[in-house]
């Protein structure tokens, strides 16, 4: 890998945004976001259904429907203008809240074109399989899963099992979980969860794109934020996700909503 | 065609021709197609009377049908049968000379890893690919079981009882106009029979002893496997064959005897300046199982859409086929199953992709005739576009004259899409590898239906393909 585990310190800034901005076409969807992901760190980022998350995450993976102004630099490294893969070997990773499906392409050849593509060499075959299996052991998944076309047929847990599989071997600098957990029962949950925490080590930040409480049972934050209406407009503790839990997302939109109906009130009058 | 015509016809003909010395005289016929012609023909390879008088009437039949009326009107109408050599003998079709074979094709060859013997015989160049030596053995092993596999004009020559019987019996002259210039002009392609019982464990491959005669414009190929046997064929290579010859219209003929098992694998990648125009049918009798294996690359316009007559009870029929067209390319493929007893089954998996201003489709045909109970079919048309002005088209056609029958269709047209590069390029595969990626898993059905060297070859060839597109 380009970047050297040793050479991260525990609670450096991997991740780090600065105003950023994102459009599809000329709708601005996320409206100036300052973030930092630290080495070590386990951080959330909660926020009601339609408020911009997902579309943060795949703009910063690189997705190619989004226009963004601002900075996003990964391990000091510029990222605005690369492309998803240059910014995947660099060392971030979008697990995605709805895989996609590429029928005729078994898993095992795809995990490992894409283990060579973020060590920069041809992984030989027998190395590939022993990191596989054990990725596979830790996750609870049967070895004929390797044989199977990526994500065509699978169940959503399967599926989200698979994401969490590819983040353990390519072992990124940050990872970006949009809505892993939906879609999982309580078993796989756990499961997915144990992962996140074992790939979550004191070299990796990891940022859990959620809009449940539900997931953080199993993974404890240091910080979560609090994403509505394509802005980050609080952040705290762990105790903020309790308190996201107990009193839902009205209470942080009542000021956003009341500062935009006051706008439009002025526009009005 | 009247006998009295043939008859006058022969009464100069040593005169005219002097055919006194036929190994010395005829390389190759006039260009343009006439009595004359087909006389030259089968008076040249010294056929039997059937197969002249054969030959004389399919012209009639030829001359006096019209082409196609569906179809890519425009290319085919562009076809100029005047200005061809329906004959021309196999040391003296090696007309090309190296230095005039497109570098685009000399590349693919050298990036395939062809050696350079086999590189010329591809293009043209030299007329034999030597590889008589590994036939031999294989020969020897074949003919200790009865089994027979010889070129046509052998065949017809050494098995003449056999190729009477089964000749033109699946697909006679005035099947289609394209059906009946091949029955007028036919040369070369391969006679196969497989004794009863018989089972070829190791596909034939018309690659063993490839010469122009081969891959020529009109070969024609007759197999039959008798009750129980089973063979599988493979013509034509992934490697590009290039040829200055433009028409290529061959006719095939499979009959699987009641138990019979006849495979038939295709890969076709004409240069592409060729009219690929081929009639390839089948006969599956009872218990009968026939399939087609069909990969179309190259060519300009190809018009192929083997068939299979169910024609007795629980007979199984399928046909897998890839086509894949380029900026120039027109693949009109697909396939026809006709239900002609109770209980036969068939199965149709069309692919097709095309690329840049490529267009490829699927044309089918499923007949269930009237008292046929228990029939199932399915078909299943799976088209890729790559690029916003790549083109697909689907012609189903069913015609169902019963009512206890299982019908399954489904259709799919996808587009490289751009949620899959992102998900395999945010793994860090490049968008080239990402494309090479989804495409090859397209094909992958196809693909591990082939034997193992060819489809590796067929990946490579993909990858060539795919290289510099703009998805």
């Amino acid at each position: 890998m380009s970047d050297t585990r040793e050479q991260i310190r525990e609670d450096q800034i991997l991740l780090e945004c600065r105003g950023v901005h994102v459009y599809v076409e000329d709708k601005e969807i996320v409206k100036g976001v300052d973030l930092q992901v630290r080495a070590g760190q386990k951080a959330a980022l909660m926020g009601p259904n339609g408020s911009g998350k997902s579309t943060f995450a795949a703009a910063l993976m690189g997705h190619p429907a989004y226009r963004v102004e601002g900075e996003i630099t990964l391990c000091g490294d510029d990222l605005t203008g690369l492309a998803p893969d240059e910014r995947a070997r660099r060392g971030l990773f979008l697990g995605f809240q709805y895989p996609v499906a590429v029928p005729g392409v078994t898993v095992a050849s795809f995990l490992r074109a894409a283990l060579s593509a973020r060590l920069g060499r041809d992984v030989p075959v027998r190395e590939f399989r022993e990191q596989l299996f054990a990725a596979f052991d830790m996750l609870g998944v049967p070895k004929d899963f390797a044989g199977r076309y990526l994500n065509d047929g699978f169940s959503g847990g399967e599926k989200k099992r698979l994401e969490i599989m590819q983040m353990l071997l390519l072992q990124p600098r940050v990872a970006l979980l949009d809505e892993t957990d939906s879609g999982l029962d309580i078993d796989a949950l756990k499961v997915v969860s144990a992962g996140i925490n074992r790939a979550a080590d004191p070299q990796t930040g990891v940022l859990i794109v959620t809009h449940y409480q539900r997931i953080l049972a199993y993974i404890q934050p240091d910080v979560v934020h609090v994403f509505m209406d394509g802005r980050i407009v609080r952040s705290g503790g762990p105790s903020l996700a309790l308190e996201l839990e107990a009193r839902g997302y009205d209470w942080l939109a009542e000021p956003v909503a009341a500062s935009g109906s006051a706008a439009a009130k002025g526009k009005m009058s | 065609m009247t006998t009295e015509r043939v008859r006058e016809l022969n009464l100069d003909y040593e005169q005219k021709y002097g055919f006194a010395d036929p190994e010395a005289f005829l390389h190759k016929s006039p260009k343009g197609l006439s009595h004359e012609t087909v006389e030259m023909i089968s008076r040249f390879k010294a056929e039997p009377d059937w197969m002249r008088e054969f030959r004389h009437r399919a012209l009639d039949t030829f001359l006096a049908k019209p082409l196609p009326h569906w179809g890519n009107q425009e290319l085919l109408g562009a076809i100029d049968f005047a200005d061809i050599h329906y004959y021309v003998r196999s040391t003296e079709e090696s007309v090309n000379d190296w230095d005039d074979v497109p570098e685009n094709i000399k590349r693919t060859f050298t990036r395939l890893g062809i050696p350079a013997a086999e590189q010329k015989f591809l293009a043209g160049v030299t007329a034999q690919y030597d590889s008589e030596v590994v036939y031999h053995s294989i020969r020897k092993d074949l003919e200790a079981m009865g089994v027979v596999f010889t070129d046509m004009d052998s065949g017809l020559a050494k098995h003449a009882d056999v190729v009477r019987r089964y000749w033109a019996s699946v697909i006679p002259p005035d099947d289609n106009k394209f059906a009946a210039l091949n029955s007028a002009v036919w040369s070369g392609g391969s006679f196969i029979y497989v004794p009863r019982g018989v089972k070829v464990e190791i596909p034939l491959q018309a690659y063993f002893r490839i010469n122009t005669q081969n891959m020529g414009q009109f070969e024609r190929t007759l197999i039959i496997a008798d009750e129980g046997a089973s063979v599988h064929y493979i013509e034509g290579c992934t490697a590009p064959v290039y040829t200055t010859n433009s028409l290529h219209a061959a006719v095939v003929e499979l009959i699987a005897l009641p138990g019979a098992r006849i495979r038939y694998t295709t890969i076709q990648n004409w240069s592409n300046n060729v009219y690929n125009l081929v009639t390839k049918r089948a006969h599956a009798h009872r218990d009968a199982v026939v399939e087609w294996v069909d990969g179309n690359l190259g060519s300009k316009l190809t018009m192929k859409y083997p068939a299979i007559y169910l024609l007795g009870e629980r007979a199984h029929g399928e046909v897998l086929s890839i086509a894949y067209a380029g900026t120039g390319q027109h693949q009109d493929a697909g396939a026809k199953m006709i239900h002609a007893a109770p209980n036969t089954s068939s199965r149709i998996i069309s692919k097709s992709i095309s690329k840049d201003a490529g267009r490829a489709g699927y044309r089918g045909m499923i007949k269930v005739q009237r008292d046929c109970p228990g029939c199932r079919t399915s078909v299943e048309c799976d088209a890729l576009l790559i690029g916003s002005a790549a083109r697909t088209d689907t012609y189903p056609t069913m015609e169902i004259a019963e009512n206890d029958v299982r019908v399954e269709h489904e259709a799919r047209v996808s587009k490289l899409g751009d949620e899959q590069l992102f998900y395999l390029q945010s793994r860090g595969l490049s968008a080239d590898q990402a494309r090479l990626m989804i495409v090859n898993g397209f094909i992958e059905p196809f693909v591990r239906e082939l034997p193992m060297e060819y489809a590796v070859e067929m990946n490579r060839l993909i990858e060539l393909e795919m290289e510099g597109s703009v998805g």
